[in-house]
């Protein structure tokens, strides 16, 4: 049985603009920005009512778009579709529930922000925490870490 | 309206984003990036010491020019700077910079492993966190040196915070991908398996993928997690949905925790405990039910996570391949979804359908949806999903429904998209080959293959009609009339010439005789495609043309013609020109035996395997991504090199299940494999030296390398495939009675043209007589190949030298003298042996003996001769 896990997920609008990319394989820049192109390419071609995946070389590419995001994830060719599906659904009620109904604009301004919340549900390409209370708990948490700025700059 | 940070919102940060967004070309972008980056340079180089808050802020910055697409060459070092700091928020950026800017200077990986080591050895849990984070992110070769070993110990502490243990949990079954050698086996792994118990649900969600993971490479390590993980799915389905609270999603409980459980138990065979066998049974069924039961709720969340489930459960149930009850209804309810409104369910239930189809238990049911999906085939819009339906009517195809099913896909061909032609090409040919009675079908659809796409047909399905068709006697005829036929259309795909082109060469004189196909109108038919041709097509139809003239010689002036013009004579191709000249040579001075003799028909091909199958596994089997970083395997193929993504995604070393369905679609024509025969041909050549080709046949050629000392011997064997195909599911042991022989495993795919080694380490523990036999098995082309060859480790091998003085020896040499001590063996020498050379040899000997014993003994022996 091959590894089952997310490969990579990117976040981007429908201009093509990436907005987030989590890579959890270990690849080259070049390579990066290669797939990347394509693959926004290849899913920006897709027609509404087309189902929500579609074999992209020897992946398995499962994406929904959510207001202007494109959210595409890569799974292996025997992975679950269906609750890698979930997963992204998941992903982006946290970001709304952190953000108050998040838009594009959250995640541009505050990237940083998206990660961190990313890394608190998904490592190393598998769910870690799937209660979203605990996740948003943890995230709070971190939040009340911070110190208050001394200097504006 | 732009969000401002929550937190402590670095200000500076979302003036800097909106002034790029503000941009109104690329030029101006470039030019504000790169005013920013000269500014962020010279504060980093300042005199000033810089404070927290504002590296951060800077390395922020770099880190978001780097995300927007451009190359960032600093910051690496106040990156570090920042996760060594006692500041959570500047920890995070530090962090976080460095996982997404990897960098492989050493100095700064030493750095940043202190400040991981620091951070995991803090007790604080939200920086021990941050810092298995890193580490799972990055996962490099150098981390998993230092925390490899560090880990498992933080994950079974009794003392770790839930969160860490999450953490730790995964970022092991990250290391564990990348560089598995380096993750240690240990009594924490029996601790880790406890861990599908405990009480939080998050700690087994991980616990559970990390076993699943570590399970593939240690199956016996992690079996009691079975049993474990049954109780807690069956508790997860039986639950009433308040129970799990937090972990209830839309109604479903713990859908992921229930799916990685599944997974994990798709790592093992049907438990062999009766109870526990149907415990699970029970399980899998209270899924099944669940399906039907009427939704909770009416959102697609609800029903993604119910199904998702459902969908591991069937994945799961087709694994084991033993419940018929459980299967036939698995494709029951696949059978539902084929019709339902939703696209995604459709596609997924043809996907899943397809491995259903190949189990003996529900090869049957599967086929009862055939309709449907050929309707599927008709009417579905989305492309992938068209695709799904070819998948399955080809794992469906048996006698009962060939005809059928290769009609409907030579419809459909007609039609389809030009990516997947090839493939569909392929397919059919596979299957009108496979389950032909009648030839002249199998030669109608290879033809009308041709006819329909023939670009996208490859040489391997016209090869493979040729050679049919030259081994079938009852359907030569039959294509000779229909090549003929089809070559009258305006516009025919150069394939149909080159085939019909070679079959009338072999075949014409069998519809000679009537003067519709006359010889000349045969003629005249290929030759009105010549110049249409390219150069390959040219050559096979002049080869075409002297066959006819020995056929025909009524004929014979005509094509002479033909072949003595200036075009042919005179051809700027090579191939061509010489063919011309040549036959036309042949045409003039043999007599009509002799052309006749030269010009033979064609023998049978030897019966072999097709290579379109090969071909087809290669299009649809583990491809790679291009432009990966390869880490090419050396000479030898070993595989201690790095992991590089293509590692990663080396599929190749556990075939998918798509290339084991295609090979099970053929398991029933490929005869099991007959008790091989032991070769021993190159055995005794191994008596007096111990490198050397041990074996060697069509396919495969083994080497050897061998090495001993006292009682213990190493051989390195070579496995060389002398193919371009791949072996697969390559596998070999050692069978000896006296000797104890350890092998390490190896590779079960070996690349064609590639070579592979493995050590057998070797211990002789008393006398013996019999040589130890390795038996390997592979898989070349479908067909299972199993060789056993005689492995050279004979008693003298292990013999050593040892010093005396000659009183003892012949003291020792006295004492054996009892009958059974002595044994006289008189053979009759294979070569002759030149009495005088033998005597120079000895004497040469004798003076390279430095004893006088030694010297003696050569004497007698001299005199002998």
């Amino acid at each position: 049985m091959p590894f089952l896990c997310l490969f990579f997920m990117l976040l981007f609008s429908r201009q093509g603009k990436l907005r987030l990319q989590k890579w959890y394989v270990p690849l080259s820049d070049k390579e990066k920005k290669k797939i990347t192109r394509e693959l926004v390419q290849t899913v920006l071609a897709r027609k509404p009512k087309m189902c929500s995946f579609l074999e992209w070389r020897d992946l398995k590419i499962v994406y929904k778009r959510y207001a202007s995001l494109y959210f595409c994830c890569a799974i292996e060719d025997q992975d679950n579709e269906l609750i890698t599906l979930e997963i992204i659904h998941r992903y982006v009620e946290l970001l709304d529930k952190y953000f108050g109904s998040v838009c594009e604009l959250d995640i541009i301004f505050n990237f940083e922000k998206a990660y961190f919340i990313l890394d608190e549900f998904l490592l190393g390409g598998e769910a870690q925490e799937t209660s979203k209370k605990n996740v948003l708990k943890a995230i709070e948490q971190a939040d009340l870490l911070q110190e208050v700025r001394y200097s504006p700059r | 309206m732009p969000a401002v940070s929550k937190g402590d919102g670095m200000r500076g940060l979302a003036v800097f984003i909106s002034d790029i967004r503000n941009c109104k070309s690329k030029e101006a972008e470039i030019k504000r990036i790169n005013k920013e980056l000269a500014n962020i340079r010279s504060k980093f180089k300042g005199d000033k010491a810089l404070d927290g808050y504002s590296k951060k802020k800077y390395v922020c910055k770099l880190l978001f020019i780097f995300l927007l697409g451009h190359d960032i060459d600093f910051g690496h070092m106040e990156a570090v700077n920042l996760l060594s700091s006692n500041k959570y928020t500047e920890k995070q950026i530090g962090y976080l910079f460095i996982s997404v800017l990897v960098n492989s200077n050493s100095d700064l990986i030493r750095l940043i492993n202190n400040g991981i080591k620091n951070d995991l050895a803090s007790r604080n849990p939200t920086f021990m966190n941050l810092a298995l984070h890193c580490i799972a992110n990055v996962g490099s070769r150098e981390m998993a040196e230092a925390f490899a070993s560090e880990i498992p110990r933080v994950l079974v502490a009794r003392d770790t915070m839930d969160s860490v243990k999450q953490s730790a949990a995964l970022c092991l079954l990250r290391l564990n991908r990348t560089s598995p050698d380096l993750v240690p086996m240990g009594e924490w792994t029996a601790r880790v398996v406890h861990l599908l118990n405990d009480q939080h649900l998050g700690v087994v969600t991980a616990a559970t993928s990390l076993i699943t993971t570590l399970a593939q490479k240690n199956p016996d390590d992690f079996k009691t997690s079975v049993s474990l993980a049954v109780a807690r799915l069956s508790r997860i389905v039986t639950s009433a949905s308040i129970d799990l609270q937090d972990y209830t999603y839309y109604f479903v409980a713990a859908p992921w925790l229930s799916v990685k459980l599944l997974r994990l138990l798709q790592c093992y065979p049907p438990p062999e405990d009766a109870a526990l066998r149907s415990r699970l049974t029970e399980c899998l069924e209270t899924i099944l039910n669940k399906a039907q039961e009427p939704p909770k709720s009416k959102k697609v969340q609800h029903s993604n996570a119910k199904n998702a489930v459902l969908f591991e459960a069937i994945a799961l149930i087709i694994h084991h391949d033993s419940e018929p009850t459980l299967l036939v209804r698995a494709c029951n309810q696949l059978g539902q979804f084929l019709q339902h409104r939703e696209t995604n369910l459709r596609y997924l239930a043809l996907e899943s359908m397809c491995t259903l189809a190949s189990s003996e238990f529900s090869h049957e049911a599967v086929k009862t949806h055939m309709e449907t999906v050929i309707n599927a085939l008709k009417t579905e819009r989305d492309v992938s999903v068209r695709q799904r339906a070819v998948d399955l009517l080809y794992a469906m195809c048996d006698r009962s429904n060939a005809k059928q099913i290769v009609a409907e896909m030579l419809s459909y061909l007609e039609t389809a998209d030009y990516s997947i032609r090839e493939e569909i090409v392929l397919k059919v040919a596979i299957l009108a080959e496979k389950y032909a009675v009648d030839y002249t079908w199998y030669v109608d659809t290879i033809l009308n293959l041709i006819r329909i796409a023939g670009d996208y047909v490859s040489e391997e399905v016209w090869y493979r009609v040729i050679q049919i068709v030259i081994n079938r006697d009852d359907v030569q005829g039959y294509a000779a009339k229909t090549v003929f036929e089809a070559l009258q259309a305006p516009a025919c795909h150069e394939n149909l010439v080159k085939v019909g082109g070679y079959i009338l060469g072999e075949f014409g004189n069998l519809i000679a005789g009537d003067s519709r196909s006359s010889p000349l109108v045969q003629f005249n038919l290929l030759h009105s495609k010549f110049h249409l041709c390219s150069v390959p097509t040219r050559a096979l139809l002049l080869s075409a043309y002297i066959k006819f003239i020995n056929l025909f010689p009524e004929v014979k002036a005509t094509i002479q013609d033909v072949l003595r013009s200036d075009s042919q004579l005179r051809n700027a191709d090579v191939e061509l020109q010489q063919r011309a000249v040549e036959y036309l040579r042949l045409s003039c001075i043999a007599s009509t035996d002799i052309l006749a003799t030269v010009l033979e028909e064609m023998p049978p091909f030897p019966e072999r395997e097709s290579s379109i199958l090969a071909k087809l596994k290669k299009k649809k089997g583990p491809g790679k991504l291009p432009d990966m970083d390869d880490s090419r395997r050396s000479v030898n193929g070993s595989t201690d090199s790095t992991h590089s993504f293509t590692d990663v995604l080396n599929l190749n070393s556990a075939p998918s299940s798509g290339a084991n369905l295609l090979i099970d679609v053929f398991s029933e024509s490929s005869a099991p494999p007959a008790a091989t025969d032991v070769s021993e041909e190159n055995f005794p050549r191994f008596v007096c030296k111990n490198n050397g080709v041990i074996y060697e046949n069509q396919l495969l050629q083994i080497g050897l390398k061998s090495e001993y000392r006292q009682n213990l011997g190493r051989m390195y064997v070579f496995y060389g495939n002398k193919t371009s195909t791949q072996f697969l599911s390559f596998s070999s042991s050692v069978s000896s009675s006296d000797l104890n022989v350890h092998s390490k495993a190896v590779d079960p795919v070996i690349e064609g043209g590639a070579q592979m080694q493995q050590i057998l380490n070797i211990e002789c523990v008393s006398d013996f007589s019999d040589a130890p036999v390795l038996n390997i098995q592979f898989r070349y082309g479908g067909a299972l190949q199993n060789i056993a060859v005689k492995l050279p480790v004979m008693l003298n091998k292990f013999f050593q030298p040892t010093e005396m003085m000659s009183q003892d020896f012949f003291q020792r040499w006295k004492q054996l003298g009892a009958p059974q001590q002595e044994v006289q063996k008189i053979f009759k020498a294979k070569h002759p042996m030149d009495t005088e050379v033998a005597k120079a040899k000895v004497k040469r000997h004798k003076s390279l003996c430095r004893d006088s014993v030694s010297q003696r003994l050569c004497e007698l022996l001299s005199e002998q001769f």
